[in-house]
């Protein structure tokens, strides 16, 4: 159990330096750069610019500083907020998409699963029609139509809830709502689908056959297997929803970090673009990992080294 | 139950009274949508961007307030020019930073150097040309130092300022973020050259008619009362709340259900619903040009009457229509609200070059064509139009391409580039027809054609030479007289629009939405919004 992580963490640490690494180049290779504007600043101001973020460096020299300060965890200085460093953006908005995230989360799952199985255990019933057809809406309407919706019915019309921020706790409602859709619909359409497929299996007919008890045969043998892609969908969908999106973060005006995301590659913001790149990327390997670790308390077929029981 | 009515009454009385004293003491408090995500920097010295300008405009006072075009004394109480024209005496006033301390000429003169200094590496550092300051461009270029610019504190609350030629406009621009004093020891404490000092509630000692005094990123800040502004007693409000919210949909939302007081933009849906219908809706010019350029350096473009016929061949009546959002049709390049020495815009004066607003222009410019050797457009090259990615140059460029088809019978292909590989492509002249927009920070017209002067100006990017337009545009630089300044801007206009290296199309325009709770707000020319003398009423 132990080796097998330590090959996981040593796995995982060479892609993050992977990313960083395409990413660098990759972003260094589009035209344009953090100081093109309109008005061309002049050519002493500029020279200054690039000395003091030292991208007068052959780009290649830049790399190897950028890497050795990513394994200190110095992620730079933003190009686009002056005076602040990535790691202070990303301290400071990470909280705020997580918070909203993280609701997110648990909303999709207690009520993505209980639909996707009720759904299946009632197929091609009224409430099965229902559902499916609330999901497929979920999975079809963009967020931002989500949002914009909300905001036009709840906040506008009705007045119910503030049209943005989290000053009111009911800001989190729209949010919520709106950042969860897609995957919660999403969820109950995979909990549905597996469910059926397992309830098809073999070892469920046995265990009905011994006259094992219904509700045993569904908690304990069809819902943990039905449950397996539940979970790989799940541990990389965390990892994006924690760290925020763009849509929604624009929308309800909440200073979180998606905006990041598509605002410094606009910008040509390295630092930013490197920062954000990397952030991700190390969250959504934590994110894998566990998936593994639940697939091995979920599925008793799945056991890390061969032996053991 | 008597006693309990007495007593509800008696409390309705009392709540009343205090919510009475308190809308009539201070104004109330503002909310006001910054709109946009944030920005970049609130720290004068750094600024280059509106949204930054107008915090700052509301945080900081400059020597002088230019408020619709009417400029006021700020900082400044009176001001002397010399016979020359080439010396500028400001005495100031004895005022306060927010923190209590005094307000100094040396207060100035460290702002303005420091605003120069490549190491403070500001983004606006090219601001300086325009100004004429003796020995300021030497030192942005690195070519000088401080010792050499023209400034200087004569006594505490003198501040005298030589000029290399009489510049006109050289006090007006005194309003502008740049030119406004910054607190060394405020600057030096945080980040001085990163300007991190100016969100730091504790360190944003500031000298207009507001103070920060608190700053979230990707949220808002909150700005209150100086109780240490000079002019104090004209403000009205008690403190602004501003939002940063990037998205105009929400905003417009959350000033319909009252969250917001003012806002800068509205969705583009609604403006000619608001422009009929909404009186709370502003729309005002911005001293600005939309334009497309023609590469000169192109032998398609090499024929004056091509470009001419392109130029006559749009109907700019119907772009500005399509757009709605209250966009002046351009006929040169000069915008309207520039005054000349006779107090005429400008504009006006100066006429539309034989171009038209509508398409009343078009068999000249066929005619014209067809002069050229192409009749009705036969065996004109096809070219590239390019413009930056955004819906609003779409919907222009298409009209352009299918007025140019109709008209002229000449054919283009569109093609649009993300923002900053456009500006690359551009600078380095991979084009043949391109999008352009300038937008000026001063109040005069030799900003606005000094972008084409000569190839040394990195803005000109139809690579356009004319030594006579330079010429002329140096007369006007070095004109002793306001009479003759003008007289050689028009000149040098003329001779810009009789080579036509670029196609103007409108003049641009700035909208606000503000609710009629909010009154004695203003606005400066250059775009600015000013809250030091607005009040809100419940």
């Amino acid at each position: 159990m132990g080796k097998y992580f330590l090959k996981r963490f040593a796995a995982a640490i060479l892609t993050i330096l992977l990313i960083a690494t395409i990413t660098f180049f990759m972003m260094h290779s589009i035209p344009g750069g953090p100081f093109t504007r309109e008005r061309p600043v002049p050519d002493s101001i500029m020279v200054r610019l690039n000395e003091k973020y030292h991208l007068d460096d052959p780009v290649f020299i830049q790399y190897l500083d950028y890497m050795k300060g990513l394994v200190t965890l110095d992620l730079g200085p933003s190009f686009s907020i002056i005076g602040k460093d990535v790691i202070d953006l990303i301290k400071g908005g990470f909280p705020t998409s997580a918070k909203i995230g993280l609701m997110a989360t648990v909303l999709i799952i207690i009520l993505g699963i209980p639909f996707g199985i009720i759904s299946a255990l009632k197929q091609n019933k009224p409430i099965d029609y229902f559902v499916m057809f609330m999901a497929t809406l979920g999975v079809t309407v963009p967020s931002f139509v989500i949002a914009t919706l909300i905001i036009y019915v709840f906040a506008g019309l009705l007045g119910w809830l503030p049209t943005y921020g989290l000053q009111n706790p009911l800001g989190y409602i729209g949010p919520v709502v709106a950042l969860s859709g897609y995957s919660l619909s999403f969820v109950t359409r995979l909990t549905r689908s597996s469910m059926l497929e397992v309830l098809r299996q073999d070892y469920i007919r046995t265990a009905r056959a011994n006259g094992i008890k219904e509700i045993v045969v569904m908690g304990k043998h069809a819902v943990r297997n039905a449950l397996i892609p539940v979970i790989t969908y799940v541990g990389p969908m965390v990892a994006a929803i924690l760290t925020g999106s763009f849509v929604i973060e624009r929308i309800f005006a909440l200073p979180g970090m998606g905006g990041y995301f598509v605002e410094s590659i606009t910008n040509r913001d390295y630092t930013t673009i490197m920062g954000i790149t990397v952030f991700y990327a190390a969250f959504y390997i934590i994110m894998i990992l566990l998936v593994d670790v639940a697939y091995a308390l979920v599925d008793p077929r799945i056991r890390f080294e061969k032996g053991a029981k | 139950m008597k006693r309990v009515l007495v007593t509800i009454l008696a409390l309705a009385l009392v709540v009343g009274l205090m919510a009475g004293c308190s809308a009539g003491a201070k104004g109330g408090e503002l909310n006001w949508n910054i709109g946009s995500a944030g920005p970049k920097t609130i720290d004068p010295g750094l600024c280059g961007a509106s949204d930054g300008g107008d915090v700052i405009n509301n945080t900081f006072e400059g020597l002088i307030r230019e408020k619709s075009g009417v400029v006021q004394p700020g900082i400044a109480k009176t001001w002397e020019t010399s016979a020359d024209g080439k010396t500028v005496t400001f005495n100031l006033r004895k005022s306060k930073w927010s923190d209590g301390s005094d307000l100094t000429a040396h207060d100035f003169v460290y702002a303005w150097l420091r605003a120069m200094n490549p190491d403070t590496a500001s983004e606006y550092a090219w601001l300086w040309h325009y100004t004429n300051v003796v020995g300021a461009e030497d030192y942005v270029d690195g070519v000088g130092g401080p010792e050499g610019v023209g400034i200087k504190a004569v006594d505490d609350y003198t501040f005298e300022v030589k000029l290399s030629d009489p510049t006109d406009y050289f006090v007006s621009l005194m309003s502008f973020y740049t030119f406004m004093p910054v607190k060394q020891s405020s600057v030096e404490a945080a980040g001085g050259e990163e300007g991190l000092w100016a969100t730091i509630p504790e360190l944003a000692v500031s000298n207009g008619p507001f103070v920060l005094t608190a700053y979230t990123i990707g949220d808002g800040l909150r700005l209150e009362a100086n109780p240490n502004y000079w002019n104090k007693k004209e403000v009205g409000l008690s403190a602004i709340n501003g939002k940063f919210i990037d998205d105009s949909n929400t905003a417009y939302q959350a000033y319909q259900a009252g969250e917001l007081d003012f806002i800068p933009d509205v969705p583009t849906a609604e403006v000619p619903r608001l422009i009929a219908e909404d009186p709370n809706f502003y729309v005002f010019p911005l001293l600005g040009t939309y334009y497309y350029n023609f590469n000169m350096d192109l032998e398609i473009w090499s024929d004056v009457r091509v470009r001419r016929a392109m130029a006559m061949a749009i109907d700019r009546e119907v772009i500005c229509e399509t757009l709605a959002a209250g966009q002046v049709p351009a006929g040169g390049f000069i915008p309207p609200g520039f005054l000349d020495d006779q107090g005429r815009d400008f504009f006006e004066t100066a006429g539309m070059y034989g171009l038209a607003t509508d398409d009343s222009k078009v068999a000249e410019a066929q005619a014209l064509l067809a002069e050229a050797g192409y009749p009705n457009g036969e065996g004109f090259p096809e070219f590239v139009m390019m413009y930056n990615t955004s819906e609003g140059h779409q919907t222009v460029a298409e009209l352009m391409q299918e007025m140019f088809k109709t008209n002229l019978g000449i054919t283009c292909t569109l093609e649009n580039q993300e923002w900053a590989v456009f500006q690359d492509t551009r600078t380095q002249g991979n084009y043949e027809l391109s999008r352009g927009g300038w937008l000026t920070d001063f109040m005069d017209p030799s900003g606005m054609l000094g972008i084409f002067k000569n190839l040394d100006v990195a803005y000109n990017d139809p690579n356009y030479y004319n030594p006579e337009f330079e010429a002329a545009l140096n007369e006007a630089s070095s004109a002793t007289t306001p009479k003759a300044h003008f007289d050689a801007l028009y000149r040098a206009q003329d001779i810009f629009m009789n080579d036509m290296p670029i196609i103007p199309v409108y003049h641009y325009s700035d909208t606000m939405l503000v609710s009629d709770k909010v009154v004695g707000w203003d606005r400066s020319v250059l775009g600015s919004v000013d809250f030091s003398t607005a009040t809100v009423s419940d």
